[in-house]
């Protein structure tokens, strides 16, 4: 079966979340995983936007973090200041997703700049709910292209933390949550090790270690046991195509 | 300027008493109807901090059209998402310095011409997360000295940002991030309907639109629609913004367009597709600006100038809420 890149890691991140978990959702690949998985194997997911929208039940694809459709339909809809305080920081959200322009070793991420942050190269958006979000979110997940680029040794700038300099380093900062869980790219899936570095622990079919390897900006070590993921299935893929994004807005391409 | 100046200069027509409310309560005492072009005029002065509230709803683009229009100089812009107000506001010369806690052009990508300043050195930038940039919010409208929050672990933006700071929680000897209160001169909140004295109802996406109100020195209160009082009094618990914030009470319908009003009009993503192209190149950004800020004279004519079809694309099918039943006491 045909899918784009953008089909299979929407399809493998929806299968990290579970029955009953509430995600903060972004827009894009997030937010139609998120949806998958609802009507698919979590149907008691709450979707959660940091624009202050809890229990979106968008009919349409929302095409911004705070598209009128989020609200129409949803549970409940708060201010900025308790979506942040009492929701997330409180730890009533189980998932987060994340993103940024590089993501390193230890799921460090950075969403700021590339290059000195007063004389920045790149300015980069910056951390919206990033930062309090790989904070305080109980699991992290990341999707992500597999690109050499993205995945540098170290980040210009931590703009959320992942495992720092190492499990034990986050560990030690008190934060509650539990940092990234998953990367998911185009070639497979990364998860910390007992010392919170990334590794390959899934291959997706036909990509192999060499390829990850290639792509990755330090030396990627492969878990001791290394799963094939399951293609996406015919009814994932007509979710995704007919119900969720008909026009290929985001799963279009490569 | 003191925070309860005078009534702002009135339009001559007062509303009429509304059902329901004695009449020896005279409510043309606090009547503060104006154009915005008189708010903008009296309220924002060259070199103030201005907050244009709306998190993707609610975003005052006529406000800030206007502001552009009477050629306003060394702004600070502050809001957690400059989205494209601010950046049409920064092409236009008005801005000295932007504070934020995210540029982008939502669900899009790039906020070109805040970003390419910022990359210049033309433009000072002062930077926080979502909620560091609420919190300094917060602790301004609550009248706090800082907000405290639990430390993220991520500390590269404690460390570029001095106003970042940590102290020890006097209870139990753990550290806590602080940010200073944000105080703007003057805010610019759009709603749905308010009355006549800035009683202000909200619905849909709040955001940190009634932690700007009460933060400000200032607040100029853009509506949809201005309502009889009585109709602001049959659902009280939706007042977010209450009169004696507010300086100026502005009719403006349409006033969020390309953002929206929640059950007014749509969200115009094509527009934002649009200004991805168009702030590419600053002759293109000039000649936008000349065409759809300086040449119109203010909101309506803009709206009309849009046209019917888009008027048509943005329109939006009603869906009422169970209505709620307070009592007769």
């Amino acid at each position: 079966m045909n899918y784009t890149a953008s089909e299979l890691m929407t399809v493998n991140a929806a299968r990290l979340l579970r029955d009953g978990d509430r995600v903060f959702v972004g827009v894009g690949l997030p937010n139609l995983a998120c949806n998958l998985a609802m009507r698919t194997h979590a149907p008691n997911l709450v979707m959660i936007y940091e624009a202050g929208v809890i229990g979106a039940r968008p009919s349409r694809l929302p095409l911004s973090i705070g598209d009128p459709t989020l609200v129409s339909g949803a549970c409940s809809v708060v201010g900025m200041y308790d979506i942040f305080s009492l929701y997330l920081q409180r730890g009533y959200v189980d998932v987060g997703f994340l993103g940024g322009a590089q993501i390193d070793r230890y799921g460090n991420i950075n969403a700021t700049v590339i290059g000195d942050y007063h004389q920045p190269k790149v300015r980069l958006p910056g951390s919206g709910g990033s930062m309090e979000i790989a904070a305080w979110a109980n699991r992290c997940y990341i999707i992500t292209p597999h690109q050499k680029r993205r995945f540098p040794a170290r980040v210009d700038f931590r703009t959320s933390a992942g495992f720092l300099g190492g499990r034990g380093e986050r560990e030690a900062s008190g934060v509650r949550g539990k940092g990234p869980q998953a990367v998911v790219t185009d070639l497979g899936i990364l998860q910390p090790d007992e010392s919170g570095e990334l590794v390959l622990t899934a291959l997706h079919p036909g990509a192999t270690l060499e390829q990850a390897q290639a792509n990755t900006g330090w030396p990627l070590r492969a878990a001791r046991q290394v799963q094939i993921t399951e293609p996406p299935t015919a009814e994932e893929l007509r979710i995704l195509r007919e119900e969720l994004d008909p026009q290929g807005i985001y799963l279009k391409g490569s | 300027m003191e925070k309860h100046p005078p009534p702002a200069k009135k339009t001559s027509a007062a509303a009429p008493a509304p059902a329901k409310i004695p009449l020896w309560y005279n409510t043309d005492m606090t009547n503060k109807l104006c154009s915005l072009t008189e708010a903008i005029a009296q309220f924002v002065h060259d070199g103030d901090t201005i907050y244009a509230a709306g998190f993707t709803h609610l975003i005052p683009f006529a406000a800030g059209h206007e502001i552009i229009r009477q050629g306003r100089k060394n702004l600070t812009l502050a809001r957690a998402t400059p989205d494209l107000i601010y950046d049409q506001m920064v092409a236009a010369g008005c801005a000295a310095k932007i504070i934020f806690s995210y540029i982008g052009n939502p669900g899009v990508g790039s906020l070109r011409i805040v970003r390419a300043e910022i990359e210049a050195g033309r433009l000072a930038w002062e930077e926080y997360s979502h909620f560091s940039m609420i919190s300094r919010l917060q602790a301004g409208a609550a009248g706090l000295p800082f907000m405290p929050m639990n430390p993220t672990a991520a500390g590269d933006l404690e460390r570029v940002n001095p106003n970042y700071r940590r102290v020890k929680d006097p209870y139990t000897g753990r550290e806590v991030v602080t940010v200073p209160p944000l105080k703007p001169d003057v805010a610019i909140v759009h709603v749905q309907r308010a009355d006549v004295h800035g009683n202000a109802h909200i619905w849909g996406i709040i955001g940190e639109q009634k932690e700007a109100a009460f933060a400000a020195q200032h607040v100029i209160l853009t509506a949809e629609e201005i309502v009889d009082e009585a109709v602001i009094r049959s659902d009280p618990n939706r007042t977010v913004i209450p009169d004696f914030v507010v300086d100026a009470v502005c009719p403006v319908p349409h006033c969020a367009h390309p953002s929206y009003s929640q059950g007014y009009y749509d969200r115009d993503n094509a527009f934002y597709l649009e200004w991805d192209k168009i702030s590419e190149s600053p002759a293109e950004t000039q000649r936008w600006l000349e065409e759809w800020v300086f040449d119109v004279r203010d909101r309506a004519e803009y709206w009309h100038k849009l046209g019917e079809e888009v008027h048509r694309r943005l329109s939006v099918r009603p869906r009422l809420s169970h209505p709620v039943n307070y009592g007769d006491y």
